[in-house]
């Protein structure tokens, strides 16, 4: 398995497409940190971009590497390897290059800037690992797609919608439901719905972080009391943690039954 | 060796197999899968190396079962139908992947040099041509000592130089004793290198024996008429 991982990285690092992602994050957080003063702000702007932007790279690129690499994946099937050796192989590269395009990209302009010294640098590590969760999860719901559909543009559709739920419309039924449910007391159904979407979950740890969540009103104030504490938190990554091996169970799952 | 016993395989409604028996044991043979376009040769293919899993029958290599296992392909070399690598790794870095993944001697040197491949060594596989792809292949599949060897249509892509180079790995592994399964669509190939001819027709084996008896069977001196006249005897009468 580590061996398939580290040829995948090698060939992916070397890829265009890898190359693009970590340019533009070296340029988008260069130009932040050189536009504002305020870290804070900085990692709030970022958190913006990272929740959209990760999910979206991660589940295109992933469809993208897998149809890609299809006929080597065969060559590599009929060699006495496991099939999950190879597939969780490629899986871990797959993330890891784009992890790693997040890491050297957004860390490197925080590194010249000097502020790896400054008490903004927790901040930023829980920016990076949410970032790197993200990809984890959704690279690996865009394999476990790509693997379930033969059929390119199927695979392609699925995986755009997949974000899309997930990016967007997730929010606007959360928020319908809220209105339609409001004479309810709604705690305890927005944190559910909150752990359920992995983007959702991602950006509330960071905003607690922060501790600006009394810009979220009421909700975030129960928020705050709940997911604020030790246990909350733990919670809040364990849902995460949960949401990381999920793909990876149904990766498996599929592998070890499908025809090539 | 290989023991393929009731073989059944359908993709959703489709039956492409439909009880396979065939047994591969005669050392030191060149088998050849003839059959039209969606006949099964490739879903056969596969199904022995483990990359599509039947849904009824079994297949025995040496006598064990290959039903979830993996350590088997070691003694087996496969060559795909379409060659497609990572697109940022060397020819040279590939040739190290493959071996270090699946260790033992190999004569990768020779073959390199067989198919002039050394200029390309250091090329983008992302940069080479079809052909140039195909004898990459080729030398992945020549390079390790396996007592099997699958081909699936060897000869696509091939100029005539490294066709007379694939001829000459296919006689010298015959004459070491190996097991060769081939699948290809020019007949040419069969009647100068086969030993023996498995017809597949809907999934099933419909011929199997040697270029002789192929031909005294159906009355022909060559075996693409021959063929020819095993699918005819097969097709309803035309109105």
């Amino acid at each position: 398995m580590l061996k398939i991982m580290r040829y995948t990285l090698s060939d992916l690092l070397r890829s265009r497409w890898v190359v693009i992602y970590l340019s533009f994050f070296l340029l988008l957080t260069l130009s932040l940190l050189s536009l504002s003063g305020d870290v804070s702000q900085v990692v709030i702007s970022l958190m913006n971009i990272i929740l959209i932007l990760c999910p979206l790279v991660a589940v295109m690129f992933g469809v993208m590497f897998f149809y890609n690499s299809r006929e080597f994946t065969e060559l590599l099937l009929a060699q006495p390897l496991r099939r999950t050796d190879i597939f969780f192989g490629q899986y871990l590269g797959l993330a890891l290059s784009l992890s790693a395009s997040l890491v050297i990209g957004v860390g490197l302009p925080f590194l010249i800037y000097g502020l790896f010294a400054s008490a903004e640098v927790w901040n930023f590590m829980v920016l990076i690992v949410i970032g790197v969760a993200l990809t984890f999860i959704f690279s690996g719901l865009a394999f476990y797609l790509a693997l379930c559909n033969d059929n390119r543009i199927r695979g392609f559709g699925l995986a755009i919608l997949l974000w899309l739920f997930f990016a967007i419309i997730y929010d606007g039924i959360f928020l319908l439901s809220l209105i339609v449910l409001r004479d309810y007391p709604l705690e305890h159904y927005a944190m559910a719905m909150t752990i359920l979407n992995p983007i959702d979950l991602a950006r509330i740890l960071i905003l607690l972080k922060l501790d600006i969540s009394a810009l979220m009103g009421y909700t975030g104030a129960v928020f705050h009391k709940f997911l604020g504490s030790l246990a909350g938190s733990i919670l809040a990554f364990l849902a995460l943690a949960l949401w990381v091996v999920l793909p990876v169970w149904r990766i498996r799952w599929r592998a070890l039954r499908k025809d090539f | 060796m290989i023991d393929i016993q009731n073989l059944h395989k359908s993709y959703g409604k489709l039956a492409v197999l439909r009880g396979i028996d065939l047994n591969l044991s005669q050392t030191g043979q060149i088998s050849a899968i003839l059959g039209p376009n969606g006949s099964g040769k490739t879903t056969l293919i596969k199904s022995i190396l483990g990359l599509v899993i039947p849904d009824q029958g079994d297949i025995r290599m040496d006598g064990q079962t290959i039903k979830g296992q993996w350590a088997y392909r070691h003694h087996i070399s496969y060559l795909p139908q379409i060659a497609r690598f990572p697109e940022n790794l060397t020819v040279t870095e590939l040739l190290a992947m493959i071996k270090d993944l699946r260790s033992g001697p190999t004569d990768d040197d020779a073959l390199i040099q067989l198919f002039g491949l050394g200029p390309h060594l250091q090329k983008r596989l992302g940069d080479l041509s079809g052909g140039t792809k195909q004898k990459v292949n080729l030398v992945i599949a020549f390079m390790y000592d396996s007592p099997v060897i699958i081909l699936d249509e060897p000869t696509s892509g091939l100029d005539p130089v490294a066709m007379i180079h694939l001829r000459e790995l296919l006689q010298r592994a015959r004459q070491q004793g190996k097991i060769i399964l081939l699948s290809t669509h020019i007949m040419s190939f069969v009647d100068e290198m086969a030993d023996e001819v498995v017809f597949l027709l809907e999934g099933a084996i419909r011929f199997r024996g040697t270029l002789v008896q192929l031909k005294t069977q159906y009355q022909e001196d060559n075996v693409e008429r021959a063929i020819a006249n095993i699918l005819q005897g097969e097709s309803p009468i035309l109105a």
